[in-house]
């Protein structure tokens, strides 16, 4: 089987800060990577980087085997609407606030050409109640609803058109725990159900746990450590893994 | 001739440059061209742009009118004639079918246009994504690269929470199924005359220092849903004055007792209506 998303060589610095050195990472179809690290150390970037809004000084990034700065932003734009889907940390920089719920989840529709305002609207439905909205709060602006709510819409948003890979960027970050653990068992449902690959970055051990399939350690812009989520969480080798999991409290 | 001017106001060189930037606008149907739009005798708002447009392609053989919200009788319509009769010498006219240059403001003349004619619109906001998107360089990219889902998003909008699509004036369109371009704000009634037009019609942008282009016979196509199609709206009356029952009506408060009639906006086709009827 080949990568889904396969980048090799990645380098970018900001001034002189090596913000992604030398980086290279794989992802395969259905596979939830979780990529970890203190702040500053680079995972944000190398999300930007790996979904193509910002282009790296050196390196590679293939998408189902073709280089995606390759063939032009218009063709990387309707990716990025179809096959790919992006997570923002903050539901407000992913959701257009001043547009009902329906209105976001439809935008990617009719982004790719989608028609039929009965057609758009029953699919809009269909997501919240997929990710637990009341449906009949289809037609409420996002900013009437809570933190987690906004958070699940930003995900029915993006996962409307089905894509096959998606970019989240500390999804349950600012969220209250009990808002955190619905959401993450969410995200596992839905990356099961529709068989999604996800690349997710967060400072969460244990959502990284949770979600994972396998894990990348990042620090100062290089990739420390490489592994199966359990083998990386339970029997660290690189002395900073070993600093980031002993770290983790326990309740 | 007024004394001290260049024909039709502009100097020659801008009026080349004007010309330049409507020919680029005719080659790519419905993309806007900035030009550098000169300082003019009246405010902005009041028609810069159009009367830019109208003074690089106007010459001494040609007929011009007028029309200010289809009105050949109004101050902004009045004056913009007045001004190329002084400078240009022309000969003007209220009659559409007289006419080789029609400049207007907000409407589109009742009397259907022929192919020896030109459309020349006052536009006060050339971008139709401006609302929705603020930042002018994403919304050039948009255009570049025929990202449109935004505007379909507003419309969206306007069914959930009106039941139908509320736009009145100003309805986006796409030409020539490619670039997505504000009509000017025409009523929406007046979208279907754009389509297939045998005259030329250009679109001055003064203040924003835009100019774009529908080249004759170039498909126009008002955004719609397959479920909800674009329905041209009319006051369901007849006019007053002419009992057109076809005609676009403005309505009239005659008192302060709720008495209102409504007359046909477009002053030259009400007046030939009543002239065929008598």
């Amino acid at each position: 089987m080949n990568a889904l998303l396969e980048a090799q060589g990645l380098s970018l610095r900001f001034g002189r800060v090596r913000a992604l050195d030398d980086v290279a990472i794989a992802i395969w179809p259905g596979e939830v990577l979780a990529v970890v690290g203190e702040s500053g150390s680079g995972k944000s970037t190398l999300l930007r980087v790996l979904s193509g809004q910002q282009r790296p000084e050196a390196g590679i990034i293939r998408f189902d085997g073709t280089d995606i700065h390759e063939a032009g932003e218009a063709a990387l734009r309707r990716l990025s609407r179809t096959d790919w889907g992006f997570v923002h940390q903050n539901p407000r920089d992913g959701l257009r606030m001043a547009i009902s719920a329906g209105g976001n989840i439809g935008e990617r529709l009719m982004s790719n050409g989608a028609r039929h305002y009965g057609d758009i609207r029953a699919q809009a439905k269909d997501w919240l109640a997929r990710v637990e909205i009341d449906p009949a709060r289809i037609d409420e602006l996002p900013r009437n609803f809570s933190g987690g709510m906004q958070q699940r819409l930003q995900i029915a948003r993006t996962l409307v058109t089905r894509p096959r890979l998606v970019f989240m960027d500390e999804p349950t970050g600012g969220l209250d725990v009990s808002v955190q653990a619905k959401l993450l068992d969410m995200l596992r449902a839905l990356a099961r159900d529709l068989s999604l690959a996800i690349i997710i970055v967060t400072h969460d051990i244990a959502a990284a746990r949770l979600l994972a399939h396998r894990i990348v350690v990042m620090r100062h812009g290089q990739v420390v450590e490489e592994g199966l989520t359990d083998r990386v969480l339970d029997d660290p080798q690189h002395p900073y893994t070993q600093l980031l999991v002993s770290s983790v409290l326990a309740a | 001739m007024e004394a001290g001017y260049n024909f039709a106001y502009l100097d020659e060189a801008t009026k080349r440059m004007i010309r330049r930037a409507i020919l680029k606008a005719v080659a790519i149907p419905g993309h806007q061209i900035p030009f550098g739009a000169r300082e003019m005798p009246l405010p902005y708002g009041w028609g810069t742009g159009g009367i830019q447009v109208t003074a690089s392609i106007i010459g001494p053989a040609d007929t011009l009118k007028v029309i200010d919200q289809g009105a050949d009788d109004t101050t902004n319509a009045i004056s913009i004639r007045r001004f190329f009769a002084r400078v240009a010498d022309v000969a003007t006219t209220e009659r559409t079918e007289d006419a080789s240059i029609i400049q207007t403001r907000h409407r589109i003349p009742e009397a259907p246009l022929r192919e020896d004619q030109i459309l020349v619109y006052q536009v006060p906001m050339p971008e139709p994504l401006f609302r929705l998107e603020p930042r002018i360089a994403e919304t050039k990219r948009m255009h570049a690269l025929a990202d449109y889902g935004l505007m379909h998003t507003k419309l969206y909008e306007d069914i959930a929470r009106l039941g139908r699509i509320g736009t009145a004036y100003n309805y986006p369109v796409m030409v020539n199924e490619r670039y997505l371009m504000s009509p000017s704000p025409i009523p929406a009634f007046d979208n279907p005359k754009m389509d297939r037009m045998p005259a030329l019609q250009l679109f001055g942008a003064g203040r924003e220092k835009r100019i774009y282009a529908v080249p004759p016979y170039t498909p126009v196509r008002s955004l719609d849903f397959e479920d909800h199609p674009f329905r041209a709206i009319r006051a369901p009356h007849a006019c007053t004055l002419c009992n057109s029952t076809a005609s676009y009506l403005d309505e009239v408060v005659t008192d302060d007792q709720g008495g209102r009639v409504y007359v046909c906006s477009d002053t030259d086709f009400c007046r030939t209506e009543q002239e065929r009827a008598a």
